[in-house]
């Protein structure tokens, strides 16, 4: 076995301390966010969330998976967050669909406007 | 847009869609998500776990408090709340060191130690240090003698560990702020001692 503590990426690097940097990219921390606040919002019982998350875990290592191809915590954070959403009526996947189309464009948009308008 | 984001990819742009969403539905404010995300960053822990430890420092009764029932001794501090409950406190010796695993990643204590840092989630770290503890610490810069006892301690929903690192030598002229200081999160795992005096 041959997957060093030590070779792990990036944030892992030695030696550490406290106040670390914990999320390696910016989506995670917002998903991180999000999450929390729409618990605290009313949106659904941390425990449910938490429960999912465990679960979610569970299944992708259960899967085979092993931390060589894509191990990402905050990928399964994501995903248990879209499944909760989702069972609870509050997000649809209708509805994060389309509104990733919207965003995207929107980005299309403004590059498109910043190349042809020279601003 | 309200916020600029440097990871353009996939992820990003989902979770920009159900934040946005999660906003229209009044769920979510992003000033709110902002400073939730700071709050724990940076105020909520490891600070508030390092604070526990060096009150048990200097303390003697505090410190037999928190080994008999770390939940209430912990809140004698104003620290707790989510997923702060059910705390056991593991003190370090001169022939016991423990160390803390979590086999189901989502039982950490984070009022108390703050989030946990990104090795502490990855399958290797828990998997392996369960297997060989000794290893595991070597590699992460902790050379134990042989004498020393280790003992893994395996995280659950139901309870939460927080190890008592040993109180550095030549720290007897400090004050618990001070103290406080020299007790890094991963001493509070057990992956590392308190920090020295520099």
């Amino acid at each position: 076995m041959r997957s060093d503590v030590a070779e792990m990426d990036g944030l892992s690097a030695l030696p550490r301390k406290n106040g670390e940097l914990v999320f390696t990219e910016p989506w995670e921390s917002r998903a991180f966010g999000i999450a929390v606040a729409t618990s605290e919002a009313g949106g659904y019982d941390w425990e449910e969330f938490r429960q999912g998350l465990i679960a979610d875990i569970g299944a992708w290592e259960a899967a085979g998976h092993t931390e060589d191809d894509g191990w990402s915590y905050y990928d399964r954070w994501l995903a248990s967050l879209e499944g909760l959403l989702a069972k609870k009526g509050i997000v649809t996947p209708a509805q994060l669909h389309d509104r990733m189309h919207e965003l995207e464009h929107e980005d299309d948009h403004d590059h498109h406007h910043h190349r042809e308008g020279g601003r | 847009m309200a916020h600029a984001y440097d990871d353009t990819g996939y992820q990003a742009l989902r979770v920009k869609a159900l934040e946005s969403l999660l906003v229209e539905k009044g769920l979510v404010a992003s000033d709110a998500v902002d400073q939730l995300v700071a709050a724990y960053e940076e105020d909520i822990g490891p600070l508030s776990g390092a604070r526990v430890v060096a009150r048990a420092w200097v303390d003697p009764d505090y410190k037999q408090r928190l080994l008999a029932d770390a939940t209430p001794a912990i809140a004698e501090l104003g620290i707790g709340g989510m997923q702060g409950e059910n705390m056991v406190a593991l003190e370090n010796t001169p022939e016991v060191h423990n160390v803390v695993v979590c086999t189901l990643c989502s039982c950490y204590p984070w009022p108390v130690l703050g989030l946990p840092p990104a090795w502490y989630k990855a399958p290797a770290y828990r998997a392996r240090t369960v297997v060989e503890p000794r290893a595991v610490l070597s590699e992460m810069g902790l050379e134990l003698d042989d004498s020393v006892e280790v003992r893994v301690w395996d995280s659950s929903a139901e309870i939460r560990y927080l190890v008592v690192p040993e109180r550095p030598a030549g720290t007897d002229d400090l004050s618990e702020d001070e103290l406080a200081t020299l007790v890094t999160r991963d001493s509070m795992i057990g992956v590392a001692q308190a920090e020295e005096l520099v």
